[in-house]
């Protein structure tokens, strides 16, 4: 079958009235976390991971995609009328869309994000749906030595290719990969670093280490900076709809930000934000209007956001062909499908070859559900900004722990305190660890998402080294033996040392503003 | 994310030293409880030790950069920060934990969400409390009863058949 067979067949399937529901939840779910500031897509979709363990794979699957896309329209939302990123990947957009809301323009700035996600996000997704036979049958073709170095691309360009520091940001990765060695060894079945405690042997859960780092992490944070500022909400005042003059000039900025989104979103180069900046500069550069960046000009609305909508689409191509996590909300996406039995890799276009469609023909009903959410409905998204953080974050902490005493409510330790003894539950002892740990992060400068991709990716490339390395008899040779393994690692080295050289020229704060945050 | 700016006031700066201290530790850890393990001699070169042994050297020779960068390095500029609110969430949290088991999931949270809100500067506790026991309880009747989660009942949750 071709491309537009099975796309066809994908399409039919995510029209059935209960996948067209959940990716609906998705959708409206993922616009509001968007627009909350504090809470993002990756937080969100850790939180529904333990609810929808007994719902049905596909349907689960089309509403973690609808958030993630969602998260990725809400986000502007907060940028343009608050000049507070609702998620990281719009703080691009806050630079211009903020100042044109405040000359009054903020409809046309809402209208030109949400409609340059809407073209983005159909076209990243075709491509992807294009592309995505092609990588695998390529990666097909990839030993235990190729996945291994694939991986440790993954690793560096999350980790030290962006972002203030190189050595905090792989840090934050070597924390997260330290923490994927607890447990039992897949291939002997020895335990380790178990410590002796039973539930540790089953590894540290995604989703509780997700939770705590962005929910309470970021609450912590939060909590104790003095500078909570008071936020000056914009109304929106005039005309939502566009001049022709802002069609005009909104077009090519649509495009190129999204030919410039969904490559970066897919070869593993960095999450949206990262697309988002180099989109912004693009449009600087290109712009008839150079004088107007900086007072609101309505190019660095339309290209960056959708060059992060396309880059959230393009960040699935090695999710579901490779089953390469690039970003922390597709590091979680990818536990969600391991929740379900389900291996993203080349061989679920095989065996799973209709979810696989559905999910990527439900992106483009997703798509199409959001433009109608965030046009018309963009009243009712503002409200949400006016809950009081009391409330918000007393809120998002009892959501974050519901999810962990769902999933593991096992209360297999017990305290006494003056001869009385209470029963609690480890993980939830973990959750707070945790969450003290992502605020300490936090405050001292280092990067979330790599602890997530450490700790999901580490297991994976420990396993494929193995192999490669089993395959040899333990002569490391085969591991720069075949040419895409040797290509990768010059990627790699390269995404390390042009960063490193870049900050010694002075260069290091575009490259801190290039800082890969949440999602 | 705050700004990177070179920072002259104290060398070293005792934060980095003692993350350097932390990181070095978690090293020290892993390589001691691998070492510990028994390895079967088929594994003997490439096994289940192996991968913790790298992870480990990593986190060494990060720990020794950390230690250098706490001289020479550019540290970011830290705001001062006011604890009060951090005991307050995390004592709720703490609350919730301990207290899960024996008043079910309504109340235990009830606290969480109080204390945080406590935290947020929203008070006094005899308000914000019942606020939060009802929200929780909601939460629980939606999540227990409707999508099947397991969560724990206390007195509260006994009182709906």
């Amino acid at each position: 079958m071709d491309t537009f067979a099975l796309l066809a067949s994908g399409l039919m399937s995510a029209l059935q009235p209960a996948n067209l529901l959940y990716a609906l939840i998705g959708v409206t779910l993922g616009t509001a976390v968007g627009v909350l500031p504090g809470i993002g897509p990756a937080l969100t979709v850790a939180l529904l991971l333990p609810v929808t363990y007994q719902l049905d794979p596909a349907g689960s699957l089309i509403m973690f995609a609808g958030i993630y896309y969602g998260g990725m329209y809400g986000g502007s939302t907060t940028s343009i009328l608050l000049n507070t990123p609702g998620e990281s990947a719009s703080i691009v957009t806050a630079l211009e869309g903020n100042k044109m809301a405040r000359a009054g323009r903020g409809g046309p700035a809402l209208a030109t994000a949400a409609i340059g996600s809407f073209i983005a996000g159909l076209i990243a997704t075709l491509c992807l749906a294009f592309i995505a036979p092609w990588v695998v049958r390529f990666a097909l073709s990839f030993g235990p030595a190729d996945y291994f170095a694939l991986m440790v691309l993954a690793f560096v360009t999350v980790s030290a290719a962006f972002g203030d520091s190189a050595l905090r940001g792989i840090t934050a990765l070597f924390i997260g990969l330290a923490l994927g060695l607890i447990g039992i060894d897949l291939q002997t079945g020895q335990s380790r670093l178990a410590f002796g405690i039973p539930d540790l042997l089953d590894g540290i859960e995604v989703t509780t280490l997700a939770v705590a780092l962005f929910a309470i992490g970021e609450t912590l944070k939060t909590a104790v900076s003095p500078t909570q500022m008071a936020e000056q909400i914009e109304a929106v005042r005039g005309s939502v709809w566009m001049t022709l003059d802002d069609w005009k000039r909104s077009w090519a900025s649509w495009l190129r930000g999204t030919f410039i989104g969904f490559p970066i979103g897919a070869m593993p180069a960095g999450g949206a934000d990262v697309a988002s900046f180099l989109s912004y500069s693009a449009e600087k550069n290109f712009s008839r209007h150079p004088e107007e960046f900086g007072s609101g000009a309505i190019e660095g609305v339309a290209g960056p956001e959708a060059a992060n909508n396309a880059s959230a689409a393009g960040t699935l191509v090695p999710l579901l062909t490779l089953g390469l996590p690039t970003t922390a909300t597709a590091a979680i996406m990818l536990a969600g499908f391991q929740q379900f039995g389900l291996q993203p890799g080349p061989l679920l276009f095989t065996n799973n070859a209709p979810l696989v469609w559905a999910l990527i023909a439900s992106l483009l009903v997703a798509n199409l559900m959001l433009i109608i959410l965030n046009l018309p409905l963009i009243g009712l998204w503002v409200r949400l900004l006016t809950i009081p953080k009391p409330w918000l974050y007393a809120g998002i902490l009892c959501f974050a722990t519901l999810g962990t005493i769902g999933a593991n409510a096992a209360m297999s330790q017990q305290i006494a305190i003056g001869g009385f003894v209470l029963r609690y539950s480890f993980e939830l002892l973990l959750l707070l660890g945790f969450g003290l740990l992502g605020y300490a992060l936090r405050r001292f400068g280092y990067p979330i998402a790599p602890v997530v991709v450490g700790l999901i990716l580490g297991p994976m490339a420990e396993q494929q080294l193995r192999r490669a390395l089993s395959i040899s008899q333990g002569s490391p040779e085969i591991l720069f033996s075949s040419p895409v393994s040797l290509v990768l690692y010059a990627v790699a080295a390269l995404a390390l040392l042009l960063p490193l050289y870049l900050r010694i020229r002075g260069r290091g704060s575009v490259l801190a503003q290039l800082a890969t945050d949440e999602d | 994310m705050s700004q990177d700016t070179p920072n002259l006031k104290r060398r070293p700066d005792g934060a980095t030293l003692v993350i350097a201290v932390i990181l070095a530790a978690i090293a020290a850890v892993i390589f001691w409880q691998t070492s510990q393990m028994r390895v079967v001699a088929v594994y003997a070169r490439v096994g289940p030790t192996t991968f913790p042994y790298i992870v480990a050297t990593g986190l060494a020779v990060l720990a020794i950069i950390t230690a250098i960068s706490a001289w020479r390095g550019r540290i970011p500029e830290r705001e001062q920060e006011n604890y009060g609110p951090l005991f307050w969430i995390v004592g709720g949290l703490v609350a919730q934990m301990l207290l899960l088991g024996l008043l079910g999931f309504s109340i235990a949270t009830g606290i969480l969400f109080a204390a945080t809100a406590k935290g947020f500067g929203r008070g006094p506790l005899w308000q914000t409390l019942p606020i939060g026991i009802v929200f929780a309880f909601i939460i629980w009747f939606i999540f227990a009863r409707g999508l099947q989660l397991s969560l724990p009942a206390g007195p509260l949750e006994r009182l709906v058949p």
